[in-house]
Protein backbone atom coordinates (compact mmCIF):
# COMPACT_ATOMS: atom_id res chain seq x y z
CA UNK A 1 0.00 0.00 0.00
CA UNK A 2 2.79 2.39 0.94
CA UNK A 3 4.71 1.53 -2.19
CA UNK A 4 1.85 2.51 -4.47
CA UNK A 5 1.54 5.80 -2.70
CA UNK A 6 5.11 6.83 -3.44
CA UNK A 7 4.69 5.76 -7.04
CA UNK A 8 1.70 8.00 -7.53
CA UNK A 9 1.98 10.31 -10.49
CA UNK A 10 0.72 13.86 -10.67
CA UNK A 11 -2.99 13.58 -11.52
CA UNK A 12 -4.49 10.31 -10.35
CA UNK A 13 -7.57 9.21 -12.21
CA UNK A 14 -10.60 8.00 -10.35
CA UNK A 15 -9.73 4.45 -11.24
CA UNK A 16 -6.21 4.64 -9.91
CA UNK A 17 -7.40 6.35 -6.77
CA UNK A 18 -9.77 3.47 -6.18
CA UNK A 19 -7.06 0.97 -7.05
CA UNK A 20 -4.90 2.54 -4.40
CA UNK A 21 -7.48 1.60 -1.79
CA UNK A 22 -7.58 -1.90 -3.18
CA UNK A 23 -10.70 -1.53 -5.28
CA UNK A 24 -10.00 -2.82 -8.77
CA UNK A 25 -11.29 -5.39 -11.18
CA UNK A 26 -9.97 -8.26 -9.08
CA UNK A 27 -12.74 -7.53 -6.64
CA UNK A 28 -15.24 -8.56 -9.30
CA UNK A 29 -14.16 -12.10 -8.54
CA UNK A 30 -15.79 -11.66 -5.17
CA UNK A 31 -19.09 -10.54 -6.67
CA UNK A 32 -20.75 -13.91 -7.44
CA UNK A 33 -20.11 -15.22 -3.93
CA UNK A 34 -21.34 -12.04 -2.26
CA UNK A 35 -24.43 -11.81 -4.46
CA UNK A 36 -25.33 -15.45 -3.86
CA UNK A 37 -24.88 -15.15 -0.11
CA UNK A 38 -26.88 -11.94 0.03
CA UNK A 39 -29.69 -13.60 -1.90
CA UNK A 40 -29.60 -16.96 -0.16
CA UNK A 41 -28.49 -16.06 3.36
CA UNK A 42 -29.02 -12.39 4.13
CA UNK A 43 -32.37 -12.03 2.35
CA UNK A 44 -34.04 -15.13 3.85
CA UNK A 45 -32.63 -14.18 7.24
CA UNK A 46 -34.08 -10.68 7.11
CA UNK A 47 -37.30 -12.07 5.66
CA UNK A 48 -37.50 -14.42 8.63
CA UNK A 49 -36.82 -11.56 11.01
CA UNK A 50 -39.68 -9.45 9.67
CA UNK A 51 -41.92 -12.53 9.50
CA UNK A 52 -41.24 -13.15 13.17
CA UNK A 53 -42.44 -9.63 13.92
CA UNK A 54 -45.80 -10.27 12.29
CA UNK A 55 -47.48 -12.89 14.46
CA UNK A 56 -50.13 -15.10 12.90
CA UNK A 57 -52.33 -14.64 15.91
CA UNK A 58 -54.24 -11.42 15.51
CA UNK A 59 -53.62 -8.70 18.05
CA UNK A 60 -50.24 -9.96 19.19
CA UNK A 61 -48.48 -6.75 18.28
CA UNK A 62 -44.99 -6.46 16.90
CA UNK A 63 -43.36 -8.56 19.58
CA UNK A 64 -46.30 -10.90 20.04
CA UNK A 65 -44.37 -14.05 19.12
CA UNK A 66 -41.51 -13.20 21.40
CA UNK A 67 -43.85 -12.36 24.26
CA UNK A 68 -45.70 -15.62 23.71
CA UNK A 69 -42.43 -17.55 23.73
CA UNK A 70 -41.11 -16.05 26.93
CA UNK A 71 -44.38 -16.14 28.84
CA UNK A 72 -44.90 -19.86 28.14
CA UNK A 73 -42.51 -21.75 30.39
CA UNK A 74 -42.75 -24.88 28.24
CA UNK A 75 -41.41 -22.85 25.31
CA UNK A 76 -38.91 -20.61 27.09
CA UNK A 77 -37.62 -23.60 29.06
CA UNK A 78 -36.14 -24.89 25.81
CA UNK A 79 -33.37 -22.28 26.08
CA UNK A 80 -32.23 -23.73 29.38
CA UNK A 81 -32.58 -27.30 28.11
CA UNK A 82 -30.43 -26.50 25.09
CA UNK A 83 -27.76 -24.84 27.21
CA UNK A 84 -27.85 -27.70 29.72
CA UNK A 85 -26.85 -30.02 26.89
CA UNK A 86 -24.53 -27.81 24.88
CA UNK A 87 -22.47 -26.33 27.70
CA UNK A 88 -21.49 -29.59 29.47
CA UNK A 89 -20.87 -31.26 26.10
CA UNK A 90 -18.55 -28.43 25.09
CA UNK A 91 -16.75 -28.51 28.44
CA UNK A 92 -16.27 -32.28 28.33
CA UNK A 93 -15.02 -32.26 24.75
CA UNK A 94 -12.56 -29.44 25.24
CA UNK A 95 -11.26 -30.49 28.66
CA UNK A 96 -10.83 -34.14 27.66
CA UNK A 97 -9.01 -33.16 24.50
CA UNK A 98 -6.32 -31.15 26.29
CA UNK A 99 -4.46 -34.01 28.04
CA UNK A 100 -4.94 -36.40 25.11
CA UNK A 101 -3.59 -33.88 22.63
CA UNK A 102 -0.78 -33.10 25.10
CA UNK A 103 0.42 -36.70 25.07
CA UNK A 104 -0.04 -36.99 21.33
CA UNK A 105 1.74 -33.80 20.30
CA UNK A 106 5.04 -35.51 19.46
CA UNK A 107 5.52 -37.88 16.57
CA UNK A 108 5.19 -41.59 17.18
CA UNK A 109 4.39 -44.72 15.26
CA UNK A 110 0.71 -45.09 14.46
CA UNK A 111 -0.15 -41.46 15.18
CA UNK A 112 -1.75 -41.03 11.78
CA UNK A 113 -3.83 -44.17 12.26
CA UNK A 114 -4.95 -43.16 15.75
CA UNK A 115 -5.88 -39.71 14.49
CA UNK A 116 -7.85 -41.26 11.64
CA UNK A 117 -9.74 -43.55 14.04
CA UNK A 118 -10.57 -40.63 16.28
CA UNK A 119 -11.89 -38.71 13.29
CA UNK A 120 -14.36 -41.45 12.31
CA UNK A 121 -17.28 -40.18 14.43
CA UNK A 122 -17.06 -36.78 12.74
CA UNK A 123 -17.80 -38.35 9.39
CA UNK A 124 -20.47 -40.64 10.79
CA UNK A 125 -22.64 -37.69 11.62
CA UNK A 126 -25.22 -37.22 14.33
CA UNK A 127 -27.97 -39.30 12.78
CA UNK A 128 -25.89 -42.46 12.58
CA UNK A 129 -24.43 -41.99 16.05
CA UNK A 130 -27.95 -41.54 17.40
CA UNK A 131 -29.10 -44.72 15.68
CA UNK A 132 -26.08 -46.59 17.03
CA UNK A 133 -26.61 -45.32 20.56
CA UNK A 134 -30.21 -46.53 20.52
CA UNK A 135 -28.90 -50.04 19.95
CA UNK A 136 -25.69 -49.99 21.95
CA UNK A 137 -26.92 -48.23 25.09
CA UNK A 138 -30.42 -49.65 24.92
CA UNK A 139 -31.70 -51.95 27.68
CA UNK A 140 -30.62 -55.04 25.71
CA UNK A 141 -27.58 -53.47 24.08
CA UNK A 142 -24.02 -54.63 24.53
CA UNK A 143 -23.17 -51.93 27.04
CA UNK A 144 -25.84 -52.83 29.57
CA UNK A 145 -25.34 -56.53 28.86
CA UNK A 146 -21.64 -56.29 29.70
CA UNK A 147 -22.31 -54.47 32.97
CA UNK A 148 -25.01 -57.00 33.89
CA UNK A 149 -22.78 -59.99 33.13
CA UNK A 150 -19.91 -58.58 35.15
CA UNK A 151 -22.36 -58.04 37.96
CA UNK A 152 -21.95 -54.28 38.37
CA UNK A 153 -25.64 -53.78 37.72
CA UNK A 154 -28.76 -55.60 38.73
CA UNK A 155 -30.97 -54.07 36.12
CA UNK A 156 -30.10 -52.24 32.90
CA UNK A 157 -29.30 -48.54 33.12
CA UNK A 158 -31.67 -46.29 31.29
CA UNK A 159 -29.35 -44.41 28.96
CA UNK A 160 -31.44 -43.66 25.91
CA UNK A 161 -34.63 -41.69 25.38
CA UNK A 162 -33.46 -39.23 27.98
CA UNK A 163 -30.94 -36.47 28.66
CA UNK A 164 -27.94 -38.82 28.89
CA UNK A 165 -28.36 -40.34 25.46
CA UNK A 166 -28.25 -36.92 23.85
CA UNK A 167 -25.26 -35.86 25.93
CA UNK A 168 -23.39 -39.02 24.90
CA UNK A 169 -24.16 -38.42 21.25
CA UNK A 170 -22.89 -34.85 21.54
CA UNK A 171 -19.67 -36.06 23.15
CA UNK A 172 -19.13 -38.79 20.58
CA UNK A 173 -19.60 -36.49 17.61
CA UNK A 174 -18.01 -33.44 19.20
CA UNK A 175 -14.98 -34.88 20.94
CA UNK A 176 -13.04 -35.90 17.79
CA UNK A 177 -13.61 -32.46 16.39
CA UNK A 178 -12.34 -30.72 19.52
CA UNK A 179 -9.44 -33.12 19.73
CA UNK A 180 -8.33 -32.48 16.13
CA UNK A 181 -8.43 -28.72 16.60
CA UNK A 182 -6.57 -28.79 19.91
CA UNK A 183 -4.01 -31.25 18.56
CA UNK A 184 -3.25 -28.90 15.70
CA UNK A 185 -2.94 -25.94 18.08
CA UNK A 186 -0.73 -27.99 20.35
CA UNK A 187 1.50 -29.00 17.44
CA UNK A 188 1.82 -25.32 16.58
CA UNK A 189 3.61 -24.58 19.88
CA UNK A 190 7.35 -24.46 19.44
CA UNK A 191 8.79 -27.47 21.35
CA UNK A 192 12.02 -25.56 22.08
CA UNK A 193 10.10 -23.30 24.48
CA UNK A 194 9.27 -26.26 26.63
CA UNK A 195 12.82 -27.56 26.48
CA UNK A 196 14.11 -24.14 27.49
CA UNK A 197 11.78 -24.17 30.48
CA UNK A 198 12.98 -27.65 31.41
CA UNK A 199 16.58 -26.45 31.25
CA UNK A 200 15.66 -23.67 33.63
CA UNK A 201 14.34 -26.26 36.06
CA UNK A 202 10.59 -26.30 35.44
CA UNK A 203 8.85 -29.56 36.24
CA UNK A 204 6.29 -31.16 33.92
CA UNK A 205 3.30 -29.55 35.63
CA UNK A 206 4.97 -26.14 35.69
CA UNK A 207 5.85 -26.45 32.02
CA UNK A 208 2.27 -27.35 31.19
CA UNK A 209 0.82 -24.63 33.38
CA UNK A 210 3.24 -21.84 32.49
CA UNK A 211 4.20 -22.55 28.89
CA UNK A 212 1.68 -24.77 27.13
CA UNK A 213 -1.55 -23.57 28.65
CA UNK A 214 -1.06 -19.81 28.08
CA UNK A 215 0.00 -20.44 24.50
CA UNK A 216 -2.95 -22.74 24.02
CA UNK A 217 -5.53 -20.34 25.51
CA UNK A 218 -6.61 -18.60 22.30
CA UNK A 219 -6.90 -21.95 20.54
CA UNK A 220 -8.96 -23.30 23.40
CA UNK A 221 -11.37 -20.39 23.12
CA UNK A 222 -11.73 -20.97 19.38
CA UNK A 223 -12.27 -24.69 19.88
CA UNK A 224 -14.82 -24.06 22.61
CA UNK A 225 -16.73 -21.71 20.31
CA UNK A 226 -16.79 -24.19 17.43
CA UNK A 227 -17.75 -27.09 19.70
CA UNK A 228 -20.48 -25.04 21.24
CA UNK A 229 -21.82 -24.15 17.78
CA UNK A 230 -21.97 -27.84 16.92
CA UNK A 231 -23.56 -28.89 20.19
CA UNK A 232 -26.01 -26.02 20.27
CA UNK A 233 -27.53 -27.00 16.92
CA UNK A 234 -28.39 -30.46 18.30
CA UNK A 235 -31.45 -31.67 16.46
CA UNK A 236 -31.40 -35.25 15.14
CA UNK A 237 -29.96 -36.78 18.30
CA UNK A 238 -32.30 -34.81 20.56
CA UNK A 239 -35.30 -36.19 18.73
CA UNK A 240 -33.94 -39.72 18.20
CA UNK A 241 -32.06 -40.67 21.40
CA UNK A 242 -33.61 -37.98 23.51
CA UNK A 243 -37.01 -37.29 24.88
CA UNK A 244 -38.19 -34.77 22.29
CA UNK A 245 -41.30 -33.78 24.18
CA UNK A 246 -39.66 -33.61 27.59
CA UNK A 247 -36.18 -33.20 28.95
CA UNK A 248 -34.50 -32.77 25.57
CA UNK A 249 -37.02 -30.52 23.89
CA UNK A 250 -34.30 -28.17 22.71
CA UNK A 251 -34.67 -24.89 20.84
CA UNK A 252 -34.21 -26.49 17.43
CA UNK A 253 -37.04 -28.94 18.10
CA UNK A 254 -39.30 -26.15 19.33
CA UNK A 255 -38.52 -24.07 16.24
CA UNK A 256 -39.05 -26.99 13.88
CA UNK A 257 -42.25 -27.95 15.62
CA UNK A 258 -43.69 -24.45 15.40
CA UNK A 259 -42.79 -23.97 11.75
CA UNK A 260 -43.46 -27.34 10.18
CA UNK A 261 -45.91 -29.09 12.46
CA UNK A 262 -48.05 -26.15 13.56
CA UNK A 263 -47.42 -24.38 10.24
CA UNK A 264 -46.82 -21.15 12.15
CA UNK A 265 -43.86 -19.92 10.12
CA UNK A 266 -43.94 -16.65 11.97
CA UNK A 267 -43.50 -18.31 15.36
CA UNK A 268 -40.95 -20.74 13.91
CA UNK A 269 -38.90 -17.83 12.60
CA UNK A 270 -39.16 -16.09 15.97
CA UNK A 271 -37.79 -19.14 17.79
CA UNK A 272 -35.08 -19.48 15.13
CA UNK A 273 -34.07 -15.87 15.78
CA UNK A 274 -34.03 -16.43 19.53
CA UNK A 275 -31.86 -19.49 18.93
CA UNK A 276 -29.37 -17.46 16.91
CA UNK A 277 -29.33 -14.68 19.50
CA UNK A 278 -28.71 -17.05 22.42
CA UNK A 279 -25.90 -18.75 20.54
CA UNK A 280 -24.20 -15.49 19.62
CA UNK A 281 -24.51 -14.31 23.23
CA UNK A 282 -22.71 -17.41 24.51
CA UNK A 283 -20.02 -17.03 21.85
CA UNK A 284 -19.53 -13.41 22.89
CA UNK A 285 -19.16 -14.58 26.50
CA UNK A 286 -16.58 -17.19 25.53
CA UNK A 287 -14.55 -14.74 23.46
CA UNK A 288 -14.86 -12.16 26.21
CA UNK A 289 -13.50 -14.65 28.72
CA UNK A 290 -10.63 -15.33 26.39
CA UNK A 291 -9.64 -11.69 26.12
CA UNK A 292 -9.81 -11.35 29.91
CA UNK A 293 -7.66 -14.39 30.50
CA UNK A 294 -5.18 -13.83 27.77
CA UNK A 295 -3.89 -10.71 26.11
CA UNK A 296 -1.50 -11.07 23.24
CA UNK A 297 -1.19 -12.44 19.76
CA UNK A 298 -2.83 -15.76 19.03
CA UNK A 299 -0.41 -18.58 18.31
CA UNK A 300 0.83 -18.30 14.78
CA UNK A 301 -2.47 -16.78 13.69
CA UNK A 302 -2.42 -14.40 10.80
CA UNK A 303 -4.78 -12.02 12.52
CA UNK B 1 13.72 -40.53 37.24
CA UNK B 2 11.25 -39.15 39.73
CA UNK B 3 9.71 -36.99 37.02
CA UNK B 4 8.84 -40.06 34.98
CA UNK B 5 7.14 -41.71 37.91
CA UNK B 6 5.00 -38.65 38.52
CA UNK B 7 4.02 -38.49 34.87
CA UNK B 8 2.99 -42.15 34.72
CA UNK B 9 -0.46 -42.22 36.39
CA UNK B 10 -1.72 -39.28 34.38
CA UNK B 11 -0.55 -40.85 31.20
CA UNK B 12 -2.22 -44.18 32.00
CA UNK B 13 -5.43 -42.44 32.91
CA UNK B 14 -5.48 -40.54 29.63
CA UNK B 15 -4.75 -43.57 27.46
CA UNK B 16 -7.30 -45.53 29.46
CA UNK B 17 -9.91 -42.90 28.69
CA UNK B 18 -9.02 -43.00 25.00
CA UNK B 19 -9.28 -46.79 25.00
CA UNK B 20 -12.66 -46.63 26.78
CA UNK B 21 -13.92 -44.14 24.20
CA UNK B 22 -12.72 -46.28 21.31
CA UNK B 23 -14.15 -49.52 22.75
CA UNK B 24 -17.55 -47.91 23.12
CA UNK B 25 -17.33 -46.40 19.68
CA UNK B 26 -16.50 -49.81 18.24
CA UNK B 27 -19.41 -51.30 20.17
CA UNK B 28 -21.76 -48.65 18.86
CA UNK B 29 -20.74 -49.19 15.25
CA UNK B 30 -20.42 -52.94 15.70
CA UNK B 31 -23.88 -53.42 17.11
CA UNK B 32 -25.45 -51.63 14.16
CA UNK B 33 -23.47 -53.79 11.72
CA UNK B 34 -24.27 -57.04 13.55
CA UNK B 35 -27.94 -56.16 13.77
CA UNK B 36 -28.08 -55.45 10.05
CA UNK B 37 -26.61 -58.89 9.31
CA UNK B 38 -28.54 -60.93 11.86
CA UNK B 39 -31.65 -63.05 11.47
CA UNK B 40 -33.38 -63.03 14.83
CA UNK B 41 -31.82 -61.32 17.81
CA UNK B 42 -33.46 -61.34 21.19
CA UNK B 43 -31.80 -61.82 24.52
CA UNK B 44 -28.35 -62.95 23.48
CA UNK B 45 -24.96 -61.49 22.66
CA UNK B 46 -25.24 -62.24 18.98
CA UNK B 47 -28.11 -62.93 16.59
CA UNK B 48 -29.06 -66.49 15.75
CA UNK B 49 -27.89 -66.51 12.17
CA UNK B 50 -26.32 -64.54 9.40
CA UNK B 51 -28.28 -63.08 6.52
CA UNK B 52 -27.98 -60.41 3.88
CA UNK B 53 -31.70 -60.12 3.25
CA UNK B 54 -32.04 -56.85 5.18
CA UNK B 55 -29.83 -55.15 2.67
CA UNK B 56 -32.00 -56.09 -0.28
CA UNK B 57 -35.03 -55.27 1.87
CA UNK B 58 -33.69 -51.82 2.70
CA UNK B 59 -32.63 -51.27 -0.87
CA UNK B 60 -36.20 -51.82 -2.11
CA UNK B 61 -38.17 -50.43 0.81
CA UNK B 62 -36.33 -47.13 1.06
CA UNK B 63 -35.71 -46.78 -2.70
CA UNK B 64 -32.04 -46.51 -1.90
CA UNK B 65 -30.83 -46.44 -5.49
CA UNK B 66 -32.86 -43.28 -5.99
CA UNK B 67 -31.70 -41.84 -2.66
CA UNK B 68 -28.06 -42.51 -3.51
CA UNK B 69 -28.42 -40.90 -6.93
CA UNK B 70 -30.02 -37.83 -5.32
CA UNK B 71 -27.26 -37.70 -2.70
CA UNK B 72 -24.53 -37.64 -5.30
CA UNK B 73 -26.37 -35.28 -7.61
CA UNK B 74 -26.71 -32.83 -4.73
CA UNK B 75 -23.11 -33.32 -3.60
CA UNK B 76 -21.65 -32.89 -7.08
CA UNK B 77 -23.73 -29.82 -7.86
CA UNK B 78 -22.81 -28.23 -4.53
CA UNK B 79 -19.11 -28.99 -5.01
CA UNK B 80 -19.07 -27.66 -8.56
CA UNK B 81 -20.93 -24.44 -7.82
CA UNK B 82 -19.24 -23.69 -4.51
CA UNK B 83 -15.78 -24.18 -6.03
CA UNK B 84 -16.62 -22.14 -9.09
CA UNK B 85 -17.89 -19.27 -6.95
CA UNK B 86 -15.67 -19.72 -3.93
CA UNK B 87 -12.20 -20.06 -5.41
CA UNK B 88 -12.21 -16.72 -7.26
CA UNK B 89 -13.69 -15.05 -4.20
CA UNK B 90 -10.97 -16.53 -2.00
CA UNK B 91 -8.40 -15.18 -4.43
CA UNK B 92 -9.82 -11.67 -4.24
CA UNK B 93 -10.05 -11.83 -0.44
CA UNK B 94 -6.50 -13.10 -0.04
CA UNK B 95 -4.94 -10.55 -2.37
CA UNK B 96 -6.79 -7.32 -1.71
CA UNK B 97 -7.44 -5.07 1.23
CA UNK B 98 -10.48 -2.97 0.50
CA UNK B 99 -13.10 -0.92 2.32
CA UNK B 100 -15.94 -3.11 3.51
CA UNK B 101 -13.82 -6.22 3.80
CA UNK B 102 -14.96 -6.76 7.37
CA UNK B 103 -18.59 -6.70 6.27
CA UNK B 104 -17.83 -9.32 3.63
CA UNK B 105 -16.05 -11.46 6.22
CA UNK B 106 -19.09 -11.20 8.49
CA UNK B 107 -21.33 -12.32 5.64
CA UNK B 108 -19.03 -15.32 5.20
CA UNK B 109 -18.77 -16.24 8.87
CA UNK B 110 -22.39 -15.96 9.92
CA UNK B 111 -23.65 -18.91 7.83
CA UNK B 112 -20.94 -21.07 9.39
CA UNK B 113 -21.47 -19.95 12.97
CA UNK B 114 -25.24 -19.61 13.22
CA UNK B 115 -27.12 -22.86 13.85
CA UNK B 116 -28.38 -24.23 10.51
CA UNK B 117 -31.96 -24.15 11.75
CA UNK B 118 -31.77 -20.43 12.48
CA UNK B 119 -31.45 -19.56 8.83
CA UNK B 120 -32.78 -22.87 7.55
CA UNK B 121 -36.32 -22.17 8.74
CA UNK B 122 -36.60 -18.72 7.11
CA UNK B 123 -34.82 -20.13 4.05
CA UNK B 124 -37.28 -23.00 3.73
CA UNK B 125 -40.15 -20.53 4.19
CA UNK B 126 -38.86 -18.45 1.28
CA UNK B 127 -38.52 -21.62 -0.80
CA UNK B 128 -42.14 -22.49 -0.07
CA UNK B 129 -43.19 -19.03 -1.22
CA UNK B 130 -41.37 -19.35 -4.54
CA UNK B 131 -42.44 -23.00 -4.87
CA UNK B 132 -38.96 -24.47 -4.94
CA UNK B 133 -39.28 -26.29 -1.63
CA UNK B 134 -39.10 -30.04 -1.88
CA UNK B 135 -37.21 -30.04 -5.16
CA UNK B 136 -33.66 -30.98 -5.92
CA UNK B 137 -32.90 -27.33 -6.73
CA UNK B 138 -34.04 -26.27 -3.29
CA UNK B 139 -31.81 -28.82 -1.59
CA UNK B 140 -28.81 -27.76 -3.66
CA UNK B 141 -29.44 -24.07 -2.93
CA UNK B 142 -29.77 -24.74 0.80
CA UNK B 143 -26.52 -26.68 0.90
CA UNK B 144 -24.71 -23.93 -0.99
CA UNK B 145 -25.29 -21.46 1.84
CA UNK B 146 -22.69 -22.95 4.20
CA UNK B 147 -20.61 -24.51 1.39
CA UNK B 148 -19.60 -21.28 -0.36
CA UNK B 149 -18.19 -19.55 2.77
CA UNK B 150 -16.54 -22.82 3.73
CA UNK B 151 -14.72 -23.08 0.39
CA UNK B 152 -13.62 -19.46 0.63
CA UNK B 153 -12.25 -19.86 4.15
CA UNK B 154 -10.44 -23.10 3.30
CA UNK B 155 -9.01 -21.66 0.09
CA UNK B 156 -7.81 -18.28 1.38
CA UNK B 157 -4.64 -19.60 3.10
CA UNK B 158 -3.84 -21.68 0.03
CA UNK B 159 -4.00 -18.57 -2.14
CA UNK B 160 -1.84 -16.69 0.35
CA UNK B 161 0.84 -19.35 -0.06
CA UNK B 162 1.14 -18.62 -3.78
CA UNK B 163 3.86 -16.03 -4.30
CA UNK B 164 2.42 -12.95 -6.08
CA UNK B 165 5.76 -12.65 -7.89
CA UNK B 166 4.88 -15.76 -9.86
CA UNK B 167 1.79 -13.98 -11.14
CA UNK B 168 3.80 -10.88 -12.00
CA UNK B 169 6.32 -13.04 -13.84
CA UNK B 170 3.55 -14.66 -15.88
CA UNK B 171 2.22 -11.18 -16.69
CA UNK B 172 5.69 -10.07 -17.75
CA UNK B 173 5.87 -13.04 -20.08
CA UNK B 174 2.66 -11.83 -21.68
CA UNK B 175 0.02 -14.08 -20.14
CA UNK B 176 -3.52 -12.80 -20.37
CA UNK B 177 -5.74 -12.92 -17.28
CA UNK B 178 -7.37 -16.10 -18.46
CA UNK B 179 -4.05 -17.79 -19.21
CA UNK B 180 -2.77 -16.64 -15.86
CA UNK B 181 -5.75 -18.34 -14.22
CA UNK B 182 -5.70 -21.59 -16.16
CA UNK B 183 -1.94 -22.06 -16.52
CA UNK B 184 -0.52 -20.61 -13.31
CA UNK B 185 -3.03 -20.13 -10.51
CA UNK B 186 -5.29 -23.15 -10.85
CA UNK B 187 -2.40 -25.67 -11.14
CA UNK B 188 -0.77 -24.13 -8.06
CA UNK B 189 -4.06 -24.19 -6.17
CA UNK B 190 -4.97 -27.80 -7.02
CA UNK B 191 -4.12 -29.17 -3.55
CA UNK B 192 -6.34 -26.55 -1.94
CA UNK B 193 -9.15 -27.06 -4.43
CA UNK B 194 -8.99 -30.79 -3.86
CA UNK B 195 -9.08 -30.36 -0.10
CA UNK B 196 -11.95 -27.88 -0.26
CA UNK B 197 -13.91 -30.07 -2.67
CA UNK B 198 -13.49 -33.18 -0.53
CA UNK B 199 -14.50 -31.34 2.62
CA UNK B 200 -17.58 -29.94 0.94
CA UNK B 201 -18.40 -33.46 -0.22
CA UNK B 202 -18.10 -34.83 3.32
CA UNK B 203 -20.08 -31.95 4.76
CA UNK B 204 -22.83 -32.13 2.15
CA UNK B 205 -23.31 -35.87 2.50
CA UNK B 206 -23.51 -35.43 6.28
CA UNK B 207 -25.53 -32.17 6.24
CA UNK B 208 -28.76 -33.07 7.93
CA UNK B 209 -30.64 -29.97 9.04
CA UNK B 210 -30.74 -27.93 5.85
CA UNK B 211 -31.50 -30.89 3.61
CA UNK B 212 -34.14 -32.09 6.05
CA UNK B 213 -35.90 -28.71 5.99
CA UNK B 214 -35.85 -28.25 2.23
CA UNK B 215 -36.21 -31.75 0.78
CA UNK B 216 -39.38 -33.43 -0.35
CA UNK B 217 -40.09 -37.13 -0.75
CA UNK B 218 -38.18 -37.27 -4.05
CA UNK B 219 -35.23 -35.14 -3.05
CA UNK B 220 -34.05 -36.81 0.17
CA UNK B 221 -30.37 -37.45 0.63
CA UNK B 222 -29.16 -40.59 2.38
CA UNK B 223 -28.81 -39.00 5.81
CA UNK B 224 -32.33 -37.57 5.72
CA UNK B 225 -33.78 -40.88 4.53
CA UNK B 226 -31.95 -42.54 7.43
CA UNK B 227 -33.35 -40.05 9.92
CA UNK B 228 -36.88 -40.45 8.61
CA UNK B 229 -36.59 -44.22 8.82
CA UNK B 230 -35.14 -44.08 12.34
CA UNK B 231 -37.73 -41.55 13.46
CA UNK B 232 -40.57 -43.72 12.23
CA UNK B 233 -39.00 -46.80 13.84
CA UNK B 234 -41.51 -49.56 14.36
CA UNK B 235 -43.05 -49.22 10.93
CA UNK B 236 -40.14 -50.99 9.27
CA UNK B 237 -37.92 -53.76 10.60
CA UNK B 238 -35.09 -52.13 12.51
CA UNK B 239 -32.64 -54.47 10.79
CA UNK B 240 -33.51 -52.73 7.51
CA UNK B 241 -32.91 -49.37 9.11
CA UNK B 242 -29.55 -50.58 10.35
CA UNK B 243 -28.74 -51.94 6.90
CA UNK B 244 -29.32 -48.46 5.57
CA UNK B 245 -27.20 -47.05 8.40
CA UNK B 246 -24.37 -49.39 7.41
CA UNK B 247 -24.63 -48.28 3.80
CA UNK B 248 -24.48 -44.67 4.96
CA UNK B 249 -21.48 -45.51 7.15
CA UNK B 250 -19.69 -47.18 4.23
CA UNK B 251 -20.31 -44.13 2.08
CA UNK B 252 -18.87 -41.75 4.65
CA UNK B 253 -15.95 -44.06 5.48
CA UNK B 254 -15.10 -44.31 1.80
CA UNK B 255 -15.11 -40.52 1.61
CA UNK B 256 -12.97 -40.32 4.75
CA UNK B 257 -10.39 -42.73 3.36
CA UNK B 258 -10.23 -40.82 0.09
CA UNK B 259 -9.99 -37.53 1.96
CA UNK B 260 -7.20 -38.79 4.23
CA UNK B 261 -5.18 -39.88 1.22
CA UNK B 262 -5.08 -36.31 0.01
CA UNK B 263 -5.22 -34.19 3.13
CA UNK B 264 -3.62 -34.48 6.54
CA UNK B 265 -6.37 -33.82 9.09
CA UNK B 266 -4.36 -31.78 11.57
CA UNK B 267 -2.86 -29.67 8.81
CA UNK B 268 -6.27 -29.10 7.41
CA UNK B 269 -7.73 -28.01 10.68
CA UNK B 270 -4.88 -25.62 11.33
CA UNK B 271 -5.72 -24.07 8.02
CA UNK B 272 -9.37 -23.53 8.73
CA UNK B 273 -8.94 -22.77 12.38
CA UNK B 274 -8.73 -19.02 11.99
CA UNK B 275 -12.31 -18.73 10.86
CA UNK B 276 -14.15 -18.05 14.10
CA UNK B 277 -11.91 -15.47 15.72
CA UNK B 278 -11.96 -12.96 12.93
Amino acid sequence: MAATETLRVSAPTRRSRLAERGVDRTLLLLAPAVVLLLAMFAYPFLYGLQLSLRPQEVGGGLLGNYRAFFSDSFESGTILKTLKLAVPATAINVLASIPIAYYMRGTFRGKRLLTAILVVPVTLGTVLVAEGLLRYLGPRGWFNRTLLEIGILDEPLRLVHNYWGVLFSLVITGFPFAFLLILSYMSGIDPTLERAAATLGAGPWQRFRRIILPLLAPGLATTAVLCFVLAFAVFPSASLVGEPSGSTRVLSIAAYHAAFEDYDYSMGSAIAMIMGAVELAVIALLLGARSRLYKGPSTGGKG
Amino acid sequence: MSRRLVARPGRWLVWGAVAFFLVNLAGLIGEVIVNSLGTRWFDTWLPEGLTFKWYSNAWDEFALSHVLIVTFEVALAVIAISLLVGVPAAYALARRQFPGKRAVMLLLLLPLVLPPLTYGIPFATVLYEIKVAGTLTGVILANLVPAIPFVILVMTPFVEQVDPNIESAARMCGASTRRLMTRVLVPLLIPGILAAGLLVLVRTVAMFELTFLTSGPDSQTLVVALYNAAFAAGIRADQSIDAMAVLYMLTTLLLLVVALRFVNPTQLVSRVREEPTQ
